[in-house]
Parts: structure tokens; sequence; C-alpha cells
């Protein structure tokens, strides 16, 4: 199909060595292709975030590689941003959003109109305009959320990494988030990866599930995801296909588990 | 609804802090008016003699050395403290290895290694501002070392995925998120440097406060010495005084965040 952007071959993680080591991840392989929202589900405990980690550059792989536009990841690449599940503690409480915003374009050294662009464009694109002068701890979560989502889109990484970004807040933002992801997709023409437990949200925003299963951690399947038109809260969550792929996700969730 | 509560208390509350050192000096001035009492002299005689002391006369020759002494040896703690704190907290090999040593030497009050420091360095100055310095060094030191190793671990990681320079992490991650534990270091480190710069010059020093004053004692100067400990007062208050005030305006953000908190 299309070029490959994020490539995961063979992929595997264990912590310690000898006798006390402790396999977490088995053997992942999966591809994500330009511009593609893949979402990674599996049952709690798998290892998702270790396998972010290792994704980010954060921990080094036991055996196997991952590579972005074929660079293999040694270190925290260039080209991938990542949105933290806990957005309170991943945002710096001592800057205004603003400069929570500015702080990762510091070191790119752009031109100061360039830069101050893209921190009014990002948190534009999530809403948080009347914000700008406000300090995260002033904010509700769902809006803090914002924060570390428009961190991330004024870096213009190639690959958004998210860690269930949306787990913490109320259903009513959830949605309003979700809809953000498919429009960042869209307008920044990002590559999005997104780990979750939530299986609705994995099939309402991805074109591609990535199912894990087994201890250490396997892919069980590779479910690609079709709807026609764009997608609609209402409108997608409420199609028949929509139902058969949620159930056929958990099946696999559950067998494995 | 605790926020309004809290502003409006906030009149009250002011009132009070003025209100009550204010009456408590006026019973001091009223009950000590007639005193005769040779070791307790009215305040009134206490102030002239403060006058005539402190202001003007030993102001260049007394106050300014010892609070020159004690602004640098407070400056000195702070930096040294705050850089070697930085360094151990970064690297716990190195903090493992000189844990047990520094928690030794700041056992030792630092008062009572003068004697051995002036016989080893004579009476000069450096003396004194070395023992300032010393002696206030401990509390910024370890506050520095907890707050740079109480740093978020994903607040670090966060810094590592936007890769931010070393030079970034430091100042923007690691000594911010130290900075309320630093400055409570500091405040302890400001009081006890306050102390050791008294008790230095009580020890072979001929000008400063803590001179006059212990001067004044043994030569049964009893207005000289109340002058003195009236003096000690205020220069220990308004010491105090400008540095919350500064740690206030450098921790809002902190402050903040606590209230917020707080009213969750």
């Amino acid at each position: 199909m299309t070029d490959v952007r994020l490539d995961v071959r063979g992929l595997a993680k264990t912590y310690g060595s000898g006798p006390g080591a402790v396999p977490i991840i088995g053997d992942l392989t999966f591809d994500v292709k330009v511009g593609e929202i893949v979402s990674i589900v599996g049952p709690s405990g798998i290892g998702k975030t270790t396998l972010l980690k290792c994704l980010a550059g954060l921990q080094p792989m036991t055996s196997g590689s991952a590579t972005i536009d074929g660079r293999p990841i040694v270190g925290p690449p260039r080209e991938m941003a990542l949105v933290f599940q806990e957005y309170t503690r991943s945002l710096m409480p001592w800057l205004t959003v603003e400069k929570n915003v500015f702080m990762p374009l510091r070191h790119l050294r752009l031109p100061k109109a360039e830069a101050a662009s893209r921190v009014a464009t990002a948190l534009q694109a999530v809403g948080l305009t009347d914000a700008v002068k406000k300090f995260p701890w002033q904010l509700s979560g769902g809006m803090q959320q914002r924060v570390a989502i428009a961190r991330a889109l004024a870096y213009r990484p190639e690959v958004l990494v998210m860690d269930e970004p949306f787990a913490s807040v109320d259903a009513q933002t959830r949605f309003e988030l979700e809809d953000l992801c498919l429009q960042i997709r869209d307008e920044f023409a990002m590559t999005i990866v997104l780990v979750t437990h939530d299986i609705d949200e994995a099939v309402y925003l991805s074109d591609r599930v990535v199912v894990l299963g087994e201890k250490p951690a396997r892919v069980t399947r590779i479910l690609p995801v079709e709807f026609e038109g764009t997608r609609d809260q209402i409108v997608t969550r409420a199609l028949p296909e929509f139902g058969m792929l949620r159930s056929e996700i958990l099946t696999l969730i559950r067998k494995t588990a | 609804m605790s926020v309004r509560g809290f502003t409006n208390s906030r009149p009250l509350l002011l009132t009070l802090e003025i209100g009550v050192p204010v009456t408590l000096l006026a019973w001091w001035w009223f009950a000590s008016a007639s005193s005769t009492n040779p070791f307790f002299p009215s305040l009134q005689k206490i102030v002239t003699e403060f006058g005539k002391l402190w202001l003007f006369d030993h102001f260049l020759s007394d106050i300014v050395p010892s609070m020159s002494n004690f602004v640098i040896g407070f400056a000195i703690a702070c930096v040294a403290g705050v850089l070697l704190g930085t360094l151990l907290g970064l690297v716990p090999p190195l903090n493992w290895l000189l844990g047990p040593i520094i928690q030794f030497i700041r056992a030792v009050p630092a008062v009572a290694l003068l004697p051995i420091f002036i016989a080893m360095l004579g009476f000069g100055n450096e003396v004194r501002l070395f023992i300032i310095a010393l002696a206030a060094l401990f509390p910024v030191l370890i506050s520095t070392i907890d707050g740079i190793r109480g740093t978020d671990a994903l607040l670090v990681d966060m810094s590592k995925v936007y890769r931010f320079s070393r030079i970034e992490r430091l100042w923007f991650v690691y000594l911010r998120s130290a900075s309320p534990q630093i400055f409570s270091g500091m405040l302890v480190s400001l009081q006890v440097a306050f102390i050791v710069m008294i008790t230095s010059e009580m020890l072979g020093a001929a000008r400063g406060i803590g001179a006059m004053t212990l001067m004044a004692q043994k030569s049964f100067d009893i207005l000289g010495m109340w002058a003195g400990i009236v003096l000690l007062g205020i220069l220990g208050y308004l010491v105090n005084l400008l540095f919350s005030m500064f740690r206030r305006r450098a921790l809002a953000w902190h402050l903040g965040a606590q209230r917020a908190q707080a009213s969750n």
C-alpha cells in the first residue's frame, strides 16, 4: 500500500537477566503506515507501556528492531512525540500553558516568529486560545490533556504516540478529544500510534487495531477497520460493523488474557 | 468557598499580625517605664540608647561589617549548597559515598569548630565568613539533594522524549522542580547564618554587632546590651521578611498549585 513509517520487527523486552529475568514482551511485529492511526489494545498488564517506552527510545529493547522511516530507534527520535497518560504529571507546573508548549521548541532554534506561530496554531487547534497565560493547575483535567496534545503538535512530529491519553477524563471530554485526534491526523498529516484499553475508542479512531495477547506479549491479530464516510461519534458507533469488530476484539482479548 | 473565606479573613489576620506585637511593645513600654531594676531598664531608655549607639555612630563600623559577613556567607552557602546538592542528587553513587561524611559534619555544630579554625587560620574576618558559610551550607545542601532526587521521573522522561539538552533538563526541569525544597532549605540556612554571624563575633572579634553586644554585657553596660539585643531582633526579622517576600514571588506557581489542590 503506502509507505511504512514505523516498522517494528521481532521486538522483545526482558527485565533483568539470569534466573530472575522477567520477559515482558515476547515477539512483536507490526508496522504503521504514513498517515495511519493504529491502536494497540490488549489485556491490562500485557506490557503496553513497556512497548511505548521502547518505541520512544526511553528503554533499550532486548532484541528485535524498531525503525522510523528506515532509521533504527536507539534514543528518543526527533520524529516522535509522546503524549503521556498522566497529563498532570507530564506538564511543568512552573510554566504557563504557552511556555509548556514552547519548551520542546527551544532547542530547535527556530526563528522567533515561527516558534510563536507554531505555539499559537497548536493551542488554537486544541481550543485553548483563552488559556495561554494560565498555569496548568488552573485548568481542568481535560484542558490539561489538551495542553499536552498541543505541546506534541507544536513539536510537529511525524509520529505521535499516545499512551492511554483519554483514560482519566470524563466521557464528554473524551469524545471531544477523540475527534480532536482525528482532526489532527487530517490537518497535520501525522501518523498516530495509540495505546488504549478502551476497545470502543480503538475501533472508533483506528485504521488498524493491533491486538496483543499472551505473556510475554505477542501480536494476536491485526484487524483493519473500515467504515464508510467520515467518522462520527453517534453514526459510526451505531454501525453494525462497529459492533462486530468490537465483539471480535473483545473475544480475542478474553481468550488470550 | 475556601478561597473566599481566606480572602475575607485577610484583613483580620493582618490586623492581628501588626496589632499583637504593637500591643506587646506598648505593654513593655508602660510596664517598664518606672523600672529601677538594673537588669531590666525601661524600654524608653533602651530605645534612646539604641538610637545613640547604633544609628549613625556604629552603623558603618559595626552593623555594615556584620551584615556583609552575613550576606556573603549566606550567598556562598547557597551557591555551594545548590551546586553540590545538584551533583549529589543526580549522581546517586556519589551520594552514597559522601552522604555519611556530610551527615557527620552536619551533626557537629559549626560554632563548636570555631576555636579550631581560629587556631588554624587566625582571627581574620575570613574565618568568620568561612564558619558562617559552612554552617549555613548544610540545610541548603540536604534540601537540594532531596529536591533533585524527588523530581518526577515522568517529567524527566518527558524532557528526554522532547530531546531537551542537558542544560535545559537541569535548569528547567530538575532545578525548577526542586526549587520549593531548595527555598525551604535556604530559609533554615538564613537563620543559621544569622546565629553563626553573631556567635562568630563573640569569639575574638573586635567589631561587629555580636562583639559590641558581648562587650556591653561583660562591662555591665546593661543598656548597651539590651540595645544590641533589640537591634538583632529587628535585623533578624527584616532579613527573614525580605527573604520570604522573595521566596513568595519565586514560588508563586508552587503556592498557587498547592492552593488549587487544596480547594479541589
